[in-house]
């Protein structure tokens, strides 16, 4: 006779060991971007091909600054989050660790690049 | 079926074993999911080429012009429309994650149709955007 229940043998043994945080964070960054994408796409993707001074303008505006800040801010926690739950599963050991450790510094240098460049824009 | 039965080691208890990628047959549901992954992946190049071209508008005249230049090059285009498409991808294959979560369109038929809907959905919403800023 088995004492352990099948739920209490099977915690902790997935690629992560663990992960309702991780997935419950990823469920509210997924909602929030999708309220901010598509406005901040068509924003982008109008501004893309102008000249330096409309860029300028159009990023100097609040509307356009802030949800380019939120999108860059949610959206790279979102990607960081989302390639370490891939990472942990195609990856062991020390190569793992390292590569976690690439994605989420990665994702801060874009966010902070970007987040510097719309300080320079809009201030 | 009967032979992956038969192959389950006795270590395995008996539970199914992973894919064998040799004779594993795809399945729409397979590619809707490994999709997400590659679109969320891959757009990150549209997101640091986004992100170079903002930094050379905030810096000077002629950083801008070079960035500009390759943003807006065939390059640029290539880049920006494939990243355009993953982004739509991912956004409606995530809506199908929150749907799953919520317990519905679980079963097979129906987690087809929506995978389904996400690709064509995709593309239905690029051509759709692209047509928008122009």
């Amino acid at each position: 006779m088995r004492y352990l229940t099948p739920r209490k043998r099977a915690e902790g043994r997935g690629a992560a060991h663990h992960g309702a945080e991780h997935h419950w964070a990823m469920t509210v960054s997924s909602v929030g971007l999708a309220f901010l994408v598509p406005l901040w796409l068509y924003i982008f993707g109008s501004a893309l091909g102008d000249t330096r001074e409309a860029v300028l303008a159009t990023f100097s505006r609040p509307l356009p600054a802030i949800l380019t800040a939120l999108v860059l801010v949610v959206g790279m926690r979102h990607f960081a989050m989302g390639a370490t739950t891939m990472i942990e599963d195609y990856a062991r050991g020390t190569n793992r660790k390292l590569l976690i450790i690439f994605v989420i510094a990665l994702s801060w240098v874009i966010a902070a690049t970007g987040l510097f460049a719309l300080a320079r824009m809009a201030l | 079926m009967a032979d992956a039965k038969r192959a389950a080691p006795a270590s395995s208890g008996g539970r199914p074993l992973s894919p064998h990628l040799q004779v594993y047959r795809i399945q729409m549901t397979s590619v809707s999911s490994i999709l997400t992954r590659i679109t969320g992946s891959a757009m990150m190049v549209g997101v640091i080429l986004g992100v170079w071209w903002l930094l050379a508008a905030a810096t000077s005249d002629a950083h801008f012009a070079r960035v500009d230049a390759l943003a807006t090059s065939w390059f640029g285009d290539l880049v920006f429309t494939g990243s355009l498409w993953a982004v739509w991808y991912h956004y409606l294959a995530g809506l199908r994650h929150l749907y799953f979560d919520a317990g519905k369109g679980l079963d097979i038929p129906t987690a087809e149709k929506l995978g389904w809907a996400c690709i064509i959905g995709s593309v239905v919403l690029t051509v759709i955007t692209i047509l928008l800023v122009q």
